[in-house]
């Protein structure tokens, strides 16, 4: 059963209308085909006003999405003979990261992404995509050899965060994630990095420093989740699709305040209405973005990687 | 009373509930460890360090600097940043306004170069009775500047953290401070600089999870309580309780997470001996 989002249930309703009056025409002798043609303009104009006006709130449901494509699903779209490769070898493998080598479009590459499940039980064993130190490891690891072998790094962001738990804690939760923002930033190999769902705080940065960080139309990137600002700054959690809208968490958003260098649009609907074309559209976006990337010198290359993050924040002098 | 709540006294600030049972306001000073009462100037004099019972107490970035830096040696970065409010974010810009008033800082962190017993170095001292210290905009960009000027100075670099965290009223940009920053830890060990981070009572957040874990040397106070995660978050997500000792620095030293926990009475020394050290080999001039 497909999860059904609040702000989509006028077109899924008018959606399943339509379907019954076609088949009460299949079965019937009546002819309704001039009523089923104005319902369908009717849609047309309702999915277009739907998906073309979301609010941030209604963003956070889309990026949330049971059935949203993970990190898997566009590797095994984008890439060929990709091999993943675990563990960070100090501690144990976290299945919340997935690593390895592949080939996109020929080229030798290396691809991190988090990893949540799409069930339960899933989802269960990924941890819901939340990273313990061991999975930031794991990518550093690989992001390292990356670096030794001048492939270039993509890499997929999806998660809600790093683990809050007492083992993250113990095994240096914070060391972790500091190392790869730091590492990140001197890898001498063009790094692209692509919000595909939840962009959740330091654990989401720390497979985000990079040439490039872009966002798919409707994932979202911010310091701390809507119901955590809301339940620490009003106190009530309640407050969540509030604090979405003030915390300028959107891919549009994220443009204008110069965080993210470009918006990957999605198909209508949302990425999960149609993989294979979605991942067209992600294909576009690494092809475009590599090419500039690669006629750059590494000097160039780390200076203009520097110059990016330098220039992010807001001030006065 | 209101009125007496923002009475302006040199060093009777109210961050927060704990820092208020910390230091009260007036002519004495209560330890919140052991409750032993003091004179505040003799408190002062002690660093905010209970003679009783060891426990260190919050310390303003000023009396922080004094205490480090050859008199007269101290010159500060940066004075002039400006914290705006860039996603408009209801009263923010009111509560920066009162923390201003309340320490006289214009933002949580004071950033310059001095001499360490006639080793110079440039540092940054996190101050948590601004806004808790947290890191926004212009916390994140003082720190990469200082991290540049050590860089081109050829210096090392210290750093006193404490903070909440990354400063929710400025969104990503916050949490872009934390990629910021530590891609200028990246450029200052590029070029060989010694970076030296001593985390004081709370760090946590996005500041632990960036500059501050990313010395050559991780230092700690004594019982500063130091994490990615806050206690609670921890506590409600696993379902147990957590150690009494449950990330302090002591915690984090058996853990291998620390380089050394010092007493702020020995600070000095200690640094000065890791300063020498490394320009014998070289590394600083």
């Amino acid at each position: 059963m497909r999860q059904v989002l609040e702000f989509e249930k006028p077109v899924i309703a008018l959606r399943e209308k339509i379907a019954e009056l076609k088949k009460f025409t299949k079965d019937s002798d009546l002819d309704l085909s001039e009523e089923i043609v104005k319902l369908e303009t009717r849609l047309e104009k309702l999915e277009n006003d739907i998906y073309t006006n979301l609010k941030p709130w209604d963003r956070v449901q889309m990026a949330r999405h049971a059935d949203r494509p993970t990190t898997l699903d566009y590797i095994e779209h984008l890439f060929t003979d990709f091999l993943e490769f675990h563990g960070d070898r100090y501690y144990g493998d976290d299945a919340a990261i997935v690593a390895g080598i592949a080939k996109y479009k020929g080229q030798p590459v290396t691809v991190v992404g988090h990893q949540r499940g799409k069930s339960t039980k899933e989802n269960i064993r990924r941890n819901f995509g939340m990273p313990h130190p061991e999975g930031f490891r794991k990518a550093a690891r690989h992001m390292q050899q990356a670096a030794k072998f001048g492939r270039p790094i993509i890499c997929f962001i999806d998660t809600k965060g790093a683990f809050p738990g007492r083992a993250a804690e113990e095994r240096g939760q914070s060391e972790a994630i500091a190392r790869n923002l730091m590492e990140m930033a001197g890898f001498e190999v063009p790094i692209i990095c692509i919000v595909i769902g939840e962009g959740g705080s330091g654990g989401a940065l720390a497979l985000g420093v990079g040439d490039r960080l872009l966002m798919l139309e409707n994932s979202t990137f911010s310091v701390i989740s809507p119901e955590g600002a809301a339940s620490i700054l009003w106190k009530d959690g309640g407050k969540a699709k509030e604090a979405a809208e003030k915390l300028k968490i959107t891919a549009q958003d994220l443009k204008e305040l110069g965080v993210i260098d470009n918006i990957i649009p999605e198909v209508r609907g949302g990425a999960h209405r149609d993989l294979a074309s979605q991942a067209e559209l992600v294909d576009q976006a690494i092809t475009e973005n590599l090419t500039q990337l690669e006629k750059m010198d590494k000097q160039v290359l780390l200076e203009k990687r520097w110059e990016k993050y330098s220039n992010i924040g807001a001030y006065t002098e | 009373m209101l009125k007496d709540f923002f009475s302006k006294k040199k060093h009777a600030s109210k961050p927060s509930e704990e820092a208020k049972q910390d230091i009260p306001e007036g002519l004495m000073l209560k330890c919140s460890s052991c409750g032993k009462i003091y004179y505040r100037e003799e408190m002062r004099k002690q660093l905010y360090v209970c003679q009783k019972c060891g426990h260190h107490h919050q310390l303003p970035s000023d009396e922080r600097i004094n205490s480090l830096f050859d008199e007269g040696s101290f010159l500060e970065y940066d004075t002039n940043l400006e914290t705006g409010n860039p996603l408009e974010f209801p009263s923010y810009s009111q509560k920066l306004e009162k923390d201003q008033l309340k320490t006289e800082l214009k933002e949580a962190v004071v950033t310059g170069e001095g001499t360490v017993n006639g080793f110079r170095t440039a540092f940054a001292v996190m101050d948590s009775r601004f806004r808790m210290a947290s890191m926004g905009s212009v916390v994140g960009e003082k720190i990469a500047r200082a991290l540049e000027k050590a860089r081109e100075e050829k210096i090392p670099f210290i750093i006193f953290t404490a903070s909440g965290g990354a400063r929710m009223q400025e969104g990503a940009l916050s949490l872009m401070q934390m990629a910021k920053t530590s891609a200028a830890v990246q450029r200052f060990r590029d070029a060989g600089g010694l970076m030296i981070s001593v985390m004081t009572n709370p760090t946590y957040g996005g500041v632990s999870a960036s500059f501050a874990s990313l010395g050559d040397y991780n230092f700690a106070e004594p019982g500063a309580l130091i994490g990615f995660a806050g206690r609670r978050v921890v506590e409600e997500t696993i379902r147990e309780k957590l150690p009494e000792d449950f990330q302090t620095a002591e915690f984090l030293l058996d853990h291998g997470q620390l380089d050394a926990v010092i007493n702020r009475h020995d600070m000095k020394k200690y640094l000065t001996t890791i300063l020498d050290i490394h320009q014998a080999g070289g590394h600083v001039s």
